[in-house]
C-alpha cells in the first residue's frame, strides 16, 4: 500500500516537475478573446510573430456570453492562464482597480500612443479613470454601432415615389432618428414576411443597452456624469426619455419574435431579407459583403447611426483594448509582444486581414477607406463614440438598466420616464453602496 | 465486525498475495468518495454559510465584514426577488404537473402489449436523454414566428411565444414537460408493471367499471413510486437554469436560478448570492421534507 502511495506521489510530482519546466523553455504567450471572426484574424496575424522570434502565441476564445464570466472568474482566482486578454472597454474600472491588470502608462508615454492611436479609442479603451492619465490597455480592435440596409429596396424608382407621396421627401440613407423610423415604418410589411428594421434586444449582457444608448446620445441625453457618478437629471432627462422612447417606437417595426437579439440575429435579418435596415457592430459586418454568408450582398449598403433632433449624433462603443494581466508568468514576454504590436506595419496588416486598427495613420489612409464598402462609415463613426459606465461595479449597473428598460421596450409596460427613474434610482442607491458620492 | 460481515477474499487471488485485509479494500472503495464528498460539497456547503452573513465579493480586493442577516434581510424585501419566486412557483406547478399527467398518460399507454413496444419505449425515452442546453436552443428554433413548425402547425401566425412577455414562460414549461415526462413515464410503468394481475382479474369477475378499477386498485398501488417522481421533478424544477437561460431573456421567466447566476457571476456579489443560495436551499429541503412525510404514509397504507 505504502508503495504505491510513494510511487503515485512521486509520479504526480514528476509530471508537475515536467510541466513547469517544460513551460519555462519553450515561450508560448496566450491571449484571451471572445469568438468571433475578428479573434481569428488575430490569430492570423500573431502567427507572423511566431515565425519572426520563434514565440508562440495562441488566441485563445469562449462564446460571448460566457466571455466576461469566464475572464474575471480567471482573474478572480489570481490565475495565470491567459498573459494577454482582449477585455470589454466597460471592464478597465475592475481590472485596474482589482489589480488584475498590469500599469501600461509608462509604456504608452515611451511609445507616445496618444499620437498613434485615435482619441476616442484611447479615451474608452486605454484610460482609467477617464482623464487620469493612467492607461491599462492598447487599444486593439475598434468598434462601434452601425447600420447595414438593403440598397435594392431603397433605390428600387417604385418604392421611392411611393415614399415621397407618404413622407413628402426622398426615400434614401436616414441621417436622422426620424428618418430612420419612417423609412422602418415604410417598409414594415408584415404580410409580405418583409419588415423594417432589426435592432438589439438581449438583455442577458450589453447588447440592448449598446442599442439603447446610441439613441439616448444622440437625442442629447446621456447615462450620468462619469466623473462625479451624478445620475439625477442626467439619467432620466427629458433628451434620455426621448431617446429611449424612440428606440421603443423602432421595436415596432421589428420582426416578430424579436425579444431576444444580438449580432446573429441582427445579421440575419439582413442574410435572411427579412429587414430593410440592420443595426450591429462593424466587426459582425464582413460577412454581409460576402457572398457565400450573404445571398444580398451585392445590395447591402452600410450607413453610420443617424442623428437625433438637434443634430447631435453620437453611436455607443464597442470594442476592445489588449491589456497584460498581472497574474501572468510570462509579463516581460508580453510586453515585447506588444512592442511589435504597435509598429505601422503590424497594424496595417491587421487591418488588411480585417481587425479594426485604431491607429489613426492607418485609418485615415485612401486605401482603409476604400478597402471595403463600410470601411468609411467605421471611420466616420469611430470619432463619434460614447461609452457605457466602466466603474468596478459596471456588471450590477447594467443589470439594473436591462431590468427597468427592458419591460418597456419589449413588453410595452410603463413610459420611458418612468423607466429612467427607476434606473436614476437603482443607480443612485448602487453608487451610495460603493461610496461613490464622497 | 466488519471483516465478519464482508465475504473473505480467496486465498489465491492478488489482492490477497499482497497481504490487503477485507478492511483494507472496503476503505480504499470508500475513503476517496468520502474525502471527494466532504472537499467539493460539505466543505464549500458550509463555507458557504459563512460568506452569506459577510459583503464578500470574490471580485474585489478590499477587506470583507461581517454584516449579520443584512444580506437575507435585504433579499426577503426586495419585490425583485419575490418576483423571480413567484415566478419559480408557476413555473414548478405548470411543468411538474403537466409532466405528471403526460408521463402517467403515457405509461398507462405503454402498460400493456403490443407489437413493437421495446422500440416505442426507448423512442419516448429520447428526450431526457439529451443535453438541457440543445434542448433550449432547438426548441427556440421550433417556437420561432418566422420559420418555427409550431405556429405553422397550430395556425398561430407569427405568434412570438418567447418575446411575448405573458407566455415565455409557459413555453419554457412546455419544452420542459417535453424533455421530461419521460421519466414520469418511466416510473410509472415500473410500478404500473408491479402491481399483480390477479387484483385486475379479480375486478373483472366482479365487473368492477374502469375507472373504480383505476382509483381503486391502480393508483393507490402505484402511488409511492408516482409520488417519488414528483419529489426528484420538484426538486429539478425549482434548480432549471440551462432551458431558461438558453430559450429566452424575459424578464417574466427569469427563475430563481437565473437571478442567483447573475447575482453571483455577472455582478459578483458573492456574500449576497450565498444568502439567496440557502434560501432557495431551504424552501427546496422543506417542500421535499412535506412531500416524504407524505410518502411514508402512503406507504404505511
Amino acid at each position: 500500500m505504502r508503495k504505491i502511495v510513494t510511487s503515485v506521489v512521486a509520479g504526480i510530482g514528476l509530471a508537475l516537475a515536467c510541466g513547469t519546466s517544460v513551460r519555462a523553455q519553450d515561450k508560448e504567450l496566450t491571449i484571451f478573446w471572445a469568438e468571433w471572426d475578428p479573434a481569428n484574424y488575430l490569430q492570423e496575424l500573431v502567427n507572423d510573430y511566431t515565425a519572426e522570434t520563434g514565440v508562440k502565441v495562441t488566441v485563445q476564445t469562449t462564446p460571448w456570453p460566457d466571455f466576461q464570466t469566464k475572464a474575471f472568474t480567471e482573474f478572480n482566482a489570481h490565475g495565470d492562464a491567459y498573459d494577454m486578454v482582449v477585455g470589454d472597454s466597460q471592464w478597465l474600472g475592475a481590472g485596474s482597480t482589482q489589480g488584475h491588470y498590469v500599469d501600461l502608462t509608462d509604456f504608452f508615454n515611451q511609445h507616445k500612443l496618444g499620437d498613434v492611436m485615435a482619441p476616442a479609442t484611447i479615451k474608452y479603451y486605454a484610460e482609467y479613470p477617464g482623464g487620469s492619465g493612467k492607461y491599462w490597455a492598447i487599444p486593439l480592435e475598434g468598434d462601434a454601432i452601425g447600420w447595414s440596409y438593403r440598397k435594392d429596396w431603397f433605390e428600387d424608382p417604385k418604392e421611392k415615389e411611393a415614399f415621397k407621396a407618404k413622407y413628402g421627401y426622398d426615400l434614401a440613407v436616414p441621417t436622422t432618428y426620424a428618418q430612420l423610423r419612417d423609412i422602418a415604418e415604410f417598409f414594415h410589411r408584415p404580410d409580405q414576411k418583409r419588415y423594417g428594421i432589426a435592432i438589439y434586444t438581449d438583455n442577458s449582457y450589453d447588447a440592448m443597452a449598446m442599442g439603447v444608448e446610441s439613441a439616448i446620445f444622440s437625442y442629447g441625453g446621456d447615462l450620468g456624469d462619469y466623473a462625479t457618478y451624478k445620475v439625477d437629471g442626467i439619467t432620466n432627462s427629458k433628451e434620455a426619455a426621448a431617446g429611449l422612447d424612440m428606440y421603443k417606437e423602432l421595436y415596432k417595426f421589428t420582426p416578430p419574435g424579436w425579444g431576444k437579439t444580438f449580432f446573429v440575429e441582427d445579421n440575419q435579418a439582413i442574410t435572411g431579407g427579412l429587414a430593410a435596415m440592420s443595426m450591429n457592430f462593424f466587426a459582425f459586418f464582413p460577412p454581409l459583403v460576402n457572398k457565400a454568408t450573404n445571398p444580398y450582398a451585392d445590395a447591402t449598403g452600410f450607413f453610420a447611426n443617424p442623428a437625433g433632433p438637434d443634430g447631435k449624433r453620437f453611436a455607443a462603443l464597442g470594442g476592445q483594448g489588449i491589456s497584460v494581466v498581472s497574474y501572468s508568468k510570462n509579463k516581460d514576454e508580453a510586453m515585447k509582444f506588444l512592442e511589435w504590436f504597435i509598429k505601422d506595419e503590424t497594424q496595417k496588416k491587421w487591418a488588411e486581414l480585417g481587425g479594426y486598427t485604431c491607429s489613426q495613420a492607418v485609418l485615415k489612409s485612401e486605401a482603409f477607406q476604400n478597402a471595403t464598402p463600410y470601411n468609411k462609415a467605421f471611420y466616420d463613426t469611430m470619432f463619434m463614440v460614447k461609452d457605457f459606465w466602466a466603474t468596478p461595479e459596471y456588471a450590477e449597473v447594467l443589470d439594473q438598466l436591462n431590468q427597468n428598460i427592458y419591460p418597456f421596450v419589449v413588453g410595452g409596460k410603463g413610459t420611458a420616464q418612468e423607466a429612467l427613474d427607476k434606473t436614476a434610482a437603482d443607480w443612485k442607491a448602487t453608487f451610495t453602496k460603493y461610496n461613490r458620492y464622497k | 465486525m466488519a471483516s465478519v460481515a464482508l465475504t473473505h477474499l480467496d486465498p489465491a487471488s492478488r489482492a490477497a498475495t499482497r497481504g490487503w485485509s477485507d478492511l483494507t479494500i472496503r476503505n480504499m472503495f470508500i475513503i476517496p468518495t468520502l474525502v471527494f464528498l466532504i472537499v467539493f460539497n460539505i466543505f464549500p456547503l458550509i463555507y458557504s454559510l459563512g460568506y452569506s452573513f459577510t459583503n464578500f465579493a470574490a471580485n474585489r480586493s478590499e477587506p470583507w465584514q461581517f454584516v449579520g442577516l443584512q444580506n437575507y434581510r435585504e433579499l426577503l424585501t426586495d419585490d425583485h426577488i419575490w418576483s423571480n419566486f413567484v415566478i419559480t412557483a408557476k413555473y414548478v406547478i405548470v411543468s411538474v404537473a403537466g409532466q405528471m399527467i403526460v408521463g402517467f398518460g403515457l405509461a398507462l399507454l405503454l402498460n400493456r402489449s403490443f407489437p413493437m413496444k421495446g422500440l416505442i419505449t426507448t423512442l419516448l425515452l429520447l428526450p431526457m436523454m439529451m443535453s438541457a442546453a440543445v434542448v433550449g436552443l432547438f426548441w427556440q428554433l421550433l417556437y420561432s414566428p418566422s420559420w418555427g413548425p409550431i405556429n405553422y402547425v397550430f395556425g398561430l401566425g407569427d405568434f412570438a411565444w418567447l418575446s411575448n412577455s405573458d407566455s415565455a414562460l409557459y413555453a419554457v414549461a412546455i419544452t420542459d414537460i417535453w424533455m421530461w415526462s419521460p421519466f414520469v413515464m418511466l416510473l410509472s410503468l415500473a410500478g404500473l408493471s408491479a402491481v399483480p394481475q390477479h387484483l385486475y382479474e379479480a375486478a373483472a369477475i366482479d365487473r368492477a367499471s374502469w375507472w373504480y378499477t383505476f382509483t381503486r386498485i391502480t393508483l393507490p398501488l402505484v402511488s409511492p413510486i408516482l409520488l417519488i417522481a414528483l419529489i426528484f421533478r420538484t426538486m429539478e424544477a425549482f434548480k432549471t437554469f440551462d432551458i431558461a437561460y438558453t430559450m429566452t431573456t424575459q424578464p417574466t421567466a427569469e427563475l430563481i436560478a437565473i437571478r442567483l447566476y447573475k447575482q453571483a457571476f455577472q455582478q459578483w456579489d458573492t456574500g449576497k448570492s450565498c444568502a439567496l443560495a440557502y434560501i432557495v436551499l431551504i424552501m427546496v429541503l422543506a417542500i421535499t421534507n412535506l412531500y416524504v412525510k407524505y410518502l411514508n404514509k402512503v406507504k404505511e397504507r
